[in-house]
């Protein structure tokens, strides 16, 4: 780990300030990941911005009926807040899916959303990956690709998103709120935050530098049934094989979303809008420009079969 | 002491002390975090430097050069050891690759470097400034392909044949002939290989993570090129080994250099993520499995073959061994083939040999019992055998199998079982049950104590023996009262330490019984001190803190009223394990769900019923026998070393990408003790029982995957990807 | 620099490094000199930072490397080492401690982000002689083995518990709206966090399960 200077952010607007303006300077909140790669200098910032004492630990109602959640609420009380399990338990049961009690302690909304990949190559200095040091290759490539992402990818790099989080998130149709150094602020559609691996994988976000997550947004409740089914190896403590975000209307139709499978959280408006009449169809309709090894093909049955589950789930739930 | 005639009555028979499920003595210890570990010796090491290891960052080839400046040139750094300036280093013993590499690299992630510095921090930073130019060059490292170029080992008995399996086979009219495969596996323990190093003059003074005291300061001596004398190895307290602590890794050697180079002393860590390439593991194997029986269900021929890689100059999985001795049939052979591959060093893994074994015989049989129509608990009864296969004038010394497969069919109701696969669901759920035979040999060693009587009557065991888990300290403790007649809290243990006698060690299942015995040898000889200095006979009566003869009963205490009595003495054994097969013996049974649309599997409930001789500690024995089986729950579900075939490596190699149960994975597990002694073991008429609890877990985990879905998965571990394509429709799909 | 080099940018950066702070070798074990060490400011110099952690109840003043880890800073700074370093990376739950009123993983916080905080380790629990009920009931479970995660069970279901009676839900829950149920899934499902090799989950979850019992 390289030596770093250290300071807690005392305002949002200083935070964002200094975080422009120190060279090689990173927010830290939780740090459950960020910790993690510095220790094996795959994140190595020279300065460190303790945001967790900002007030942006709340959650509180928007005027039209959905919910703020501070950048810094922790996941277990996100996960424990009562209006988030009673309106949104998408929400709910995809944070308690992920990571230990432990971690979710910690972790928080926004650094839950920009948490890196689990690629194990590019957790290993001593393999190529374009997503740690653009233009060194992807190990991954001609290596084993059971975890890897088999949509989205690209030549450069087929590295899974790890979050479960943010594919209910997406299926809630989320924004997030930043603030930038200039003090301006604006919001992101969570569709929109994170970006392809293209030519570019070490590019995650569409935030600009020193850019401050300050809260995420939720349009109001969208009703329905919420399902969040997580398919992994262990019973508990692992990463997504594939992961299904479900909100189904009495009607059949809802919205889903992926995990597990591709870079980012993974949904298709157009692709959905067959759920009620033909559940594969909204699979296909992900899954059509699927790039997938004999490690990972399973993935597509293991889709379908964890949709046509959630579904069912749904269905006995009403 | 020599065990060389079956055990008669004896002081342990008592049973006042042995036997008894009592706590764990080192319990208050452990659960307050004030057990000390290797790495933990504040109290002893005032000032230590911080070692950090850095690893290869290829398979095969060498290191062209090594840029230390930027290292050397960073802040708090002390010293650095590499086998450019290391001086000459032998090898141990017992490893097959060197510790320290350069310029030959052996395998990834092979030690290289020792970075020593003020703090952890700095060493971590400057480890990583080291510039290495590495020539690579191509290696082998895929057991499939490398099948064909595997050739006899040297050593052990790589092949074995009874009777004419080719012709017996043939003419058998029900046969099976299928091919299983095993991963490469990783022990995982949960503390990292750790050493804690210092220099007394010429005297390296050692703690470190080990499970072999003797075999630790022979291989630490041989290696630095230093006499034996010179080094004084502690191991009190082990965070698990499952075999990856048998040898002195990486730690411990660079430890040693360190502390010479910085003339500090020096504690190395292996990081987590570099020791599933840098230590041993459990080698892959593919097994070809061929079974011959008659329509009644006999087995007439059996042969299992096996091939495994290790480095060159490595050894076999003996993956075949169980199947000499656990089934009759007149026809069998055995084989045993070892590839060279340039993975890290494969080894022994909790129950090497048979653990993987029986997790391929295992499914045979029940693929066997299926092709028959038989139950598959009556197909493994119907097939048992009172005498060495191979040897039928040499009788098992105690083979309870049968028993253990009729008790626990009976316990866990498996009458219940649909005849049927994929023909029970509850819900979303597919349930199957699933059986295996338990099977592993029981070893004997040689181990020796040294016991203590106090003035205050206070008795002290001293011996080298360690405790990774398996309740050493207490099962010690409980034999030292028994053969003394002291109360349990009047006994002290004093484990792991090189001054005090070379004891069993821990391992092979071997442990608790020679290290007891051991004891009880040294007891032995304290007790007719004690007599004597009493004036009482030799066979004098101790119970009770009390000594009796005769009239005559006097405190056993008053014998070192005068002074400390001490005795020492260990046991060693004829050949009665030549005479009698000693093995142990168990079954079981599984419970499992299968998720029928995603083909997630999740252990319902398990039973494991043992005969593995007297059991000192039911308490601290199951506990051995509930972590096999949850050990097994992993090999059948879940762990797997996936190679990088191309780049030669173990990809997923820290504890996110290498998954081990977890709590949910694992229900309420039961253990039954058959009641048994075996005198032909040692005096303590014990055997082990560690090991044997992870034989056969892994099949019978994945006979009741196939029980549940009709799909029989030969490849472990049993993933749902090996699933998902055969499991039944979903209600949905068969509606549209 | 041959393929394997060009891969690894911590060995680009060591270059980068290495052509403006060459420092001469000795052709032996190389070991350093105080002088050496005593060089003027640089780049990659530690910063060290003053901090105070409350542990197990009494104040602790600490000067400390900003990269030094709660868990290095209980375990190599306070001598506390009952709290464990498995994975040191939030993969095994032995470094469980309690801060703030919650168990966190020590491996993955900075000391410096605990400056003030209270931390409760498995030291200020109980004592030899003096076992809190989770750690008697431990013993008493033989739900241990090895007794390297020990402490961080221990911790850890001290505090899931707390958890527990505050209601916060798991992924057990049949119904996450619902008041979360003391079954034995909700408390394995809890306590997946702490990975025990020795494998005595079994026996962790009746000790658990009687201390709950036994309170209210």
């Amino acid at each position: 780990m390289k030596a770093f200077t250290y300071e807690r952010a005392t305002s949002t607007a200083q935070a964002a300030v200094r975080a422009a303006s120190v060279p090689g300077a990173k927010f830290i909140a939780g740090g459950t990941n960020l910790l993690d790669l510095m220790k094996i200098e795959i994140e190595a910032p020279a300065h460190l911005i303790d945001v967790n004492g900002l007030d942006l630990a709340k959650i509180e109602p928007t005027p039209d009926g959905g919910l703020r959640i501070g950048a810094l609420v922790r996941n277990t009380d996100l996960a424990a807040d009562a209006g988030v399990r009673r309106d949104y338990p998408v929400l709910a049961r995809a944070l308690l899916a992920g990571a230990s009690p432990q971690l979710r302690n910690r972790a928080t909304t926004a650094g839950n959303l920009l948490q890196r990949t689990r690629c194990p190559y590019f957790y290993d200095p001593d393999q190529a990956c374009n997503k740690r040091e653009p233009g060194s290759g992807c190990a991954a490539l001609a290596g084993w690709r059971r975890m890897h992402a088999i949509v989205g990818t690209s030549d450069a790099c087929i590295a899974a998103h790890p979050s479960d989080m943010a594919v209910a998130m997406r299926v809630l149709d989320a924004e997030v709120e930043t603030m930038r150094a200039d003090g301006s602020t604006r919001r992101i559609a969570l569709a929109d935050l994170h970006r392809l691996p293209g030519a570019t994988p070490h590019l995650e976000t569409t935030l600009d530098a020193g850019e401050l997550i300050t809260a995420v947004v939720l349009p109001s409740p969208p009703g329905g049934t919420h399902v969040y089914r997580k398919v992994r190896d262990r019973a508990s403590y692992a990463f997504a094989l594939v992961s299904v975000a479900l909100v189904r209307q009495p009607d059949g139709s809802g919205r889903v979303a992926l995990g597990g499978i591709a870079p980012k959280p993974w949904r298709d408006e157009d692709a959905e809008r067959a759920l009620a009449s033909d559940p594969h169809a909204v699979v296909d309709g992900l899954l059509k420009d699927a790039r997938t090894s004999p490690d990972n093909a399973f993935k597509i049955t293991l889709a379908r079969r964890t949709l046509d589950a959630a579904i069912a789930d749904a269905r006995s739930a009403r | 002491m020599k065990f060389d005639t079956p055990a008669t009555k004896n002081p342990i028979d008592r049973l006042a002390v042995v036997g008894h499920p009592v706590d764990r003595i080192d319990g208050p210890l452990k659960t307050t975090g004030t057990a000390r570990y290797a790495y933990e010796h504040h109290d002893a090491v005032a000032r230590p430097a911080y070692g950090y290891v850095l690893g290869a960052g290829i398979a095969k080839g060498s290191i062209h050069s090594m840029d230390l400046a930027a290292a050397k040139a960073a802040p708090g750094v002390l010293a650095i050891v590499t086998a450019d300036n290391a001086g000459p280093l032998g090898k141990g013993d017992k490893n097959t690759a060197t510790l320290l590499g350069g310029p030959t690299i052996e395998h990834y992630h092979q030690a290289i470097a020792l970075v020593v510095a003020e703090t952890f921090e700095q060493a971590r930073w400057a480890a990583r400034r080291i510039r290495v130019d590495y020539g690579p060059v191509d290696g082998t490292f895929d057991l499939a392909r490398a099948k064909e170029s595997a050739s006899k080992p040297a050593s052990g008995k790589p092949d074995t044949a009874v009777g004419d399996f080719g012709n017996a086979f043939a003419a058998a009219p029900v046969q099976l002939d299928a091919t299983y495969t095993t991963p490469d596996q990783s022990h995982a323990m949960m503390e990292p290989h750790a050493s804690t190093a210092l220099w007394d003059g010429d005297t390296l003074v050692i703690w470190t993570s080990n499970q072999m005291v003797a075999w630790g300061v022979a291989d630490v001596a041989k290696t630095l090129g230093i006499p034996k004398e010179k080094v004084h190895l502690m191991s009190p307290f082990i965070g698990g080994g499952f075999g990856g602590k048998l040898f002195v890794r990486a730690d411990a050697v660079l430890a040693a250099l360190g502390a010479r180079a910085a003339k500090r002393p020096v504690k190395v860590a292996l990081p987590r993520p570099l020791m599933f390439n840098n230590t041993t593991h459990r080698p892959a194997t593919i097994q070809r499995i061929r079974i011959g029986a008659t329509r009644e269900g006999r087995i007439t021929a059996i042969a299992h073959e096996s091939w495994s890689g290790d480095l060159p100059g490595g050894k076999p999985e003996t993956a075949v061994d169980q199947t000499r001795l656990l089934y009759a049939g007149a026809n069998r052979m055995t084989a045993m083939r070892l590839a060279v591959l340039d993975l890290a060093e494969a080894n022994a893994m909790r129950a090497p040999g048979e653990a993987p074994g029986m997790m391929a015989l295992e499914i045979a049989i029940d693929e066997m019992a299926e092709k028959l129509g038989i139950d598959p608990v009556q197909f493994r009864i119907a097939n048992d055998t009172q005498v060495d296969p191979e040897h039928p004038e040499r009788p098992f010394s105690k083979r309870r199998l049968v028993d253990c497969l009729a008790i626990g069919a009976e316990k866990f109701g498996w009458k219940a079982r649909n005849p049927h696969p994929a023909g029970t669901r509850d819900g979303r759920w597919l349930v199957g049950f699933g059986v295996a035979a338990a099977f592993r040999n029981n070893l004997v060693t040689r181990s020796g104590a040294r016991v203590r009587l106090g003035k205050d009557g206070v008795v002290t065991v001293e011996t080298d023996m360690t405790d990774i888990g398996t309740g050493s300290y207490t099962i010690i403790a409980q034999t030292a009262a028994e053969m003394m007649g002291v109360p349990l809290h009047r006994v002290v243990v004093r484990l792991g330490d090189s001054d005090y006698p070379v004891s069993s060690g821990s391992g092979g299942q071997w442990g608790g019984n020679s290290s007891t015995a051991g004891v009880y040898a040294a007891c032995t000889k304290l007790r007719e001190a004690v007599a004597t200095k009493l004036g009482l006979p030799p066979d004098a009566d101790f119970a009770d803190g009390r000594v009796r003869a005769g009239s005559r009963d006097v405190a056993v205490a008053d014998a070192a009223r005068n002074g400390e009595l001490v005795a020492e003495d260990h046991m060693e054994y004829g050949d009665l394990d030549k005479r009698y097969q000693q093995s142990t013996f168990g079954a079981h049974f599984v419970e499992v769900r299968v998720d029928a649309a995603t083909g997630e599997t999740r252990v319902k409930r398990m039973l494991a019923v043992c005969a593995a001789g007297r059991i000192l500690n039911p308490k601290t024995a199951r506990s051995q026998v509930i972590g096999a089986m949850t050990m097994g729950v992993g090999a059948a579900l879940s762990e797997h070393l996936v190679v990088d075939r191309y780049a030669g490596f173990f990809v997923n190699h820290d504890l996110a990408g290498y998954e081990v149960p977890v709590h949910a994975d694992i229900p309420h597990l039961d253990v039954v003790f058959l009641d048994e002694t075996d005198p032909m073991s040692s005096p303590m008429k014990a055997k082990g029982v560690a090991e044997l609890g992870i034989c056969g877990v892994a099949a019978a985990i994945a006979n009741a995957i196939h029980h549940a879905t009709g799909v029989r998965v030969r490849d472990y571990p049993v993933t749902l990807d090996k699933l998902i394509d055969r499991l039944p429709l979903l209600a949905r799909e068969e509606e549209s | 620099m041959n393929e394997s080099d060009a891969m690894n940018p911590a060995r680009r950066e060591a270059l980068a490094l290495g052509r403006d702070m060459l420092v001469g070798g000795a052709a032996a074990c190389w070991a350093g000199s105080p002088s050496a060490r005593a060089a003027s400011p640089r780049r990659d110099a530690p910063v060290m930072r003053k901090l105070t952690l409350r542990v197990n109840g009494a104040a602790q003043a600490l000067e400390l490397d900003t990269r030094t880890t709660l868990l290095d800073a209980l375990r190599e700074h306070l001598h506390l080492t009952g709290t464990k370093k498995g994975c040191d990376h939030g993969q095994c739950g032995a470094c469980t401690v309690i801060a703030g009123g919650r168990r966190i993983n020590a491996c993955l916080s900075l000391a410096v982000m605990h400056d003030g905080d209270e931390v409760t380790t498995i030291e200020g629990l109980g004592k030899p002689g003096h076992l809190h009920p989770m750690q008697a009931a431990f013993v008493r479970h033989d739900a241990y083995q090895c007794g390297y995660c020990t402490p961080g069970q221990i911790c850890s279901s001290v505090a899931m518990l707390e958890e527990l009676r505050h209601g916060i839900p798991s992924h057990a829950a049949a119904d996450v709206a619902a008041a979360p149920a003391w079954t034995p899934d909700e408390l394995r499902e809890r306590m997946s966090g702490n990975i025990c090799r020795c494998g005595a989950y079994s026996n962790i979850i009746e000790a658990i399960t009687e201390v709950a019992g036994a309170q209210p």
